[in-house]
């Protein structure tokens, strides 16, 4: 697997025809990493050409921007945005919803426009394209896998559609929570609440989540989100389900799949 | 007599106008509380929402049930309000059923339709009070719905109920009158209010006579009173759906608004642009108080009719967290009452030391919203509570920086090695090197 920065490319003078947006939890979380991982090596294997800004990278601001600290986003925004134009970027991929909600529909007001794409829908695109080829039977042909909606692609950003016609492809058997699409129950860490505890409840929202989620007999949880993944993680074991139970991205199950 | 009868029901007419002006004005004046925010873009797309959301109820739609009984008395009132025009020229000039002779079999078309939907408003109201009082919606009982909240739609649907009753009960003696009195204009057979003449047969002229005009005065006095009422209540979303629908936002619904004030100095400070010059005051970053919002955040709350649907859809408050998303509209709404009542008394308005963050909506509250835009998805006439609660926290966050604890520290490590966690900014890209 090779991953080449936007530096190393810039320096051969050469262009990538999609930035990956890695994000912070991608970077940084265990768990995203080997999300961030799998989709690198379908990118490989698509041989997409693209490239990662590495440690040029920073925080889109999502969290500050949602938390109130408008200064700290802005602040964010400009250095992603000087970073982006500077490599005269037209065109970014990210695993991470958040990410890719801000940086397509805040960065614009900033100065910022690029064409944003989610993993959702760049898979999407490849399985159309034939790119993606897929063992034939794989291993989750006729197994019930559900997907829990992630709410800054869902309900934020219209995209319900592309997830799951990923899913389709895996020969899968989807089956849905009673609360999906535009009314998807949230995972519980938007807005911010990822780096926070909640207030004062009955109960956490990602439990009360990962409950429908399990309900449907699904063994496999499809999320499409780094913080969904992390809620829907605690959530399964707080039921104590993990062993039965996993929580995938939509990009692991697709390169676990690859031919 | 006649004249007499004439007088009083203009000078009735008049009251009613001119009380209801004032109140429209009223509210209009609070709604400019808020801060100036030109919308004018779009128009055919705002247009357009407009006439598929607020004229033809697409969103009601996603609850099949409340959808069809709420069309019946959105639709039976839009046209039953043509018959109360028939009631204004028949009280000012003394008449009585003036269009009856000149449209004839089509008089007797319209009359039959509207009280074929005057029955459809009778039955969906007793549901509707139904499914309030005895099946009790859990969404009809939360938190936020005190005694005010809960008597004020126990009203509005009794209203109804009641005013529907009176047109049956006139339109049945009116009926049973006419074989009796020139003086009545034959109007056909009016299916559902010929069922009650049965009732009336041996019922006295005289006895009839007042029936009749009872029925009438009441009926009029009542619209007129409701509609004075509808300015202080919940219900006063059959005027204000239209225009929320229209200034509602268009960007997609993760987009949070930009602050301008914000821009400039950031660019300032990164060396991008000159120093915004000092004598432009940027007042309160985020929102304290109302008058600190949007003017169409404030119109917004005035739209708000409390069915709850927001807060049923909210994972904070479904878990058990104090927010609510109704509330946040039925707070913004009771401070803007409050400032207005204050500024008809001359009083001192806003500047009664008293403010919408933590007078009404507590940090507790606006803490726990995910932004997930459950409550946006929801609201049937586009209400958006997530700006209101992205202001006030953005209030809590740059002016008090009175953000959770853990918060702060987010905002630390973003500023020191830009990732929300702690970690060096070097190791961002060793992802790629482990695999």
């Amino acid at each position: 697997m090779t991953v080449p920065t936007m530096a190393e490319l810039a320096a051969k003078g050469e262009a990538p025809d999609v930035l990956f947006w890695v994000g912070c939890a991608g970077s940084f979380d265990d768990r995203a990493k080997r999300v961030t991982v799998a989709f690198a090596k379908i990118l490989n294997a698509t041989q997409t050409k693209f490239a990662v800004l590495g440690t040029e990278e920073g925080c889109t601001g999502d969290p500050a921007r949602r938390a109130g600290n408008e200064f700290l986003f802005q602040m964010q925004a400009m250095n992603n945005i000087q970073v982006l134009n500077g490599y005269g970027i037209k065109k970014i991929v990210t695993a991470c919803p958040h990410c890719f909600n801000t940086i397509k529909n805040e960065y614009p007001d900033l100065g910022g426009t690029y064409e944003v794409i989610h993993h959702a829908v760049f898979l999407q695109q490849l399985i159309q394209e034939g790119k993606i080829k897929l063992k034939g039977g794989g291993s989750f042909k006729g197994e019930k896998i559900t997907y829990h909606d992630s709410c800054y692609l869902g309900r934020a950003n219209n995209i319900y559609e592309a997830p799951r016609e990923v899913l389709q492809a895996l020969d899968a058997d989807l089956v849905e929570m009673k609360r999906c699409r535009t009314t998807g129950l949230c995972c519980g860490a938007g807005g911010a609440q990822m780096f926070k505890e909640p207030e004062k409840g009955k109960k956490d929202i990602n439990v009360e989540r990962a409950e429908e989620a399990l309900g449907t007999g699904a063994k496999t949880i499809a999320v499409a989100c780094p913080f969904c993944m992390t809620m829907m993680t605690d959530g399964v074991k707080n039921k104590e389900k993990e062993a039965e139970v996993k929580v995938k991205d939509l990009a692991e199950l697709i390169a676990e799949s690859l031919q | 007599m006649a004249i007499v009868q004439q007088i009083l029901f203009i000078g009735i007419l008049l009251a009613a106008v001119f009380f209801i002006r004032k109140r429209a004005l009223r509210i209009r004046n609070n709604i400019f509380l808020g801060k100036k925010k030109p919308i004018n873009d779009h128009k055919n797309e705002r247009l357009k929402n407009m006439l598929l959301v607020a004229f033809g109820q697409k969103k009601m739609f996603k609850r099949p049930l409340p959808a069809i009984l709420h069309f019946f008395v959105y639709f039976g009132f839009l046209v039953i309000n043509l018959e109360v025009l028939e009631f204004i020229i028949d009280g000012i000039f003394g008449t009585h059923r003036i269009f009856a002779p000149y449209l004839g079999g089509l008089y007797t078309v319209a009359m039959n339709v509207f009280e074929f939907l005057a029955a459809a408003v009778l039955i969906s109201c007793v549901v509707f009070l139904l499914r309030r009082n005895l099946v009790k919606i859990p969404r009809f009982w939360s938190a936020e719905m005190t005694a005010w909240p809960r008597l004020d739609a126990n009203l509005i649907l009794t209203t109804e109920i009641v005013l529907m009753c009176a047109i049956f009960t006139m339109n049945a003696s009116d009926q049973v009158l006419q074989a009796r009195s020139e003086h009545y204009v034959p109007t056909g057979v009016l299916f559902f209010s010929s069922h009650l003449m049965p009732l009336l047969e041996h019922v006295s002229i005289g006895t009839l006579v007042f029936i009749e005009r009872f029925c009438w005065w009441f009926h009029i006095i009542g619209i007129l009173g409701f509609a004075a009422y509808v300015t202080y209540s919940k219900h006063l979303h059959i005027f204000m759906a239209f225009l929320n629908t229209y200034y509602a936002k268009l960007e997609a619904k993760g987009h949070i608004n930009n602050m301008p004030v914000v821009t400039n100095e950031v660019k300032s400070m990164l060396g991008l642009a000159p120093a915004p010059a000092t004598s432009t005051e940027p007042g309160r970053f985020g929102a304290k108080d109302v008058v600190d919002l949007s003017w169409n955040n404030l119109l917004a709350a005035y739209s708000c009719t409390e069915c709850g649907r927001c807060t049923s859809e909210c994972p904070a408050n479904l878990t058990g967290k104090k927010l609510s998303p109704r509330k946040i509209m039925m707070d913004t709404r009771d401070r803007m009452e409050e400032i207005g009542r204050s500024l008809d008394k001359k009083g001192s308005g806003a500047n009664d030391g008293k403010f919408l963050l933590g007078d009404y909506i507590t940090k507790e509250e606006i803490n726990a919203c995910t932004s997930c835009n459950a409550c946006v998805e929801a609201c049937p006439v586009m209400i958006n509570p997530l700006e209101i609660i992205l202001e006030l926290r953005r209030y809590v966050a740059m002016e008090e920086s009175g953000s959770p604890a853990a918060w702060n520290a987010m905002f630390q490590n973003i500023e020191t090695s830009f990732s929300p966690w702690k970690f060096s900014p070097s190791d961002r890209f060793n992802w790629a090197q482990k695999s």
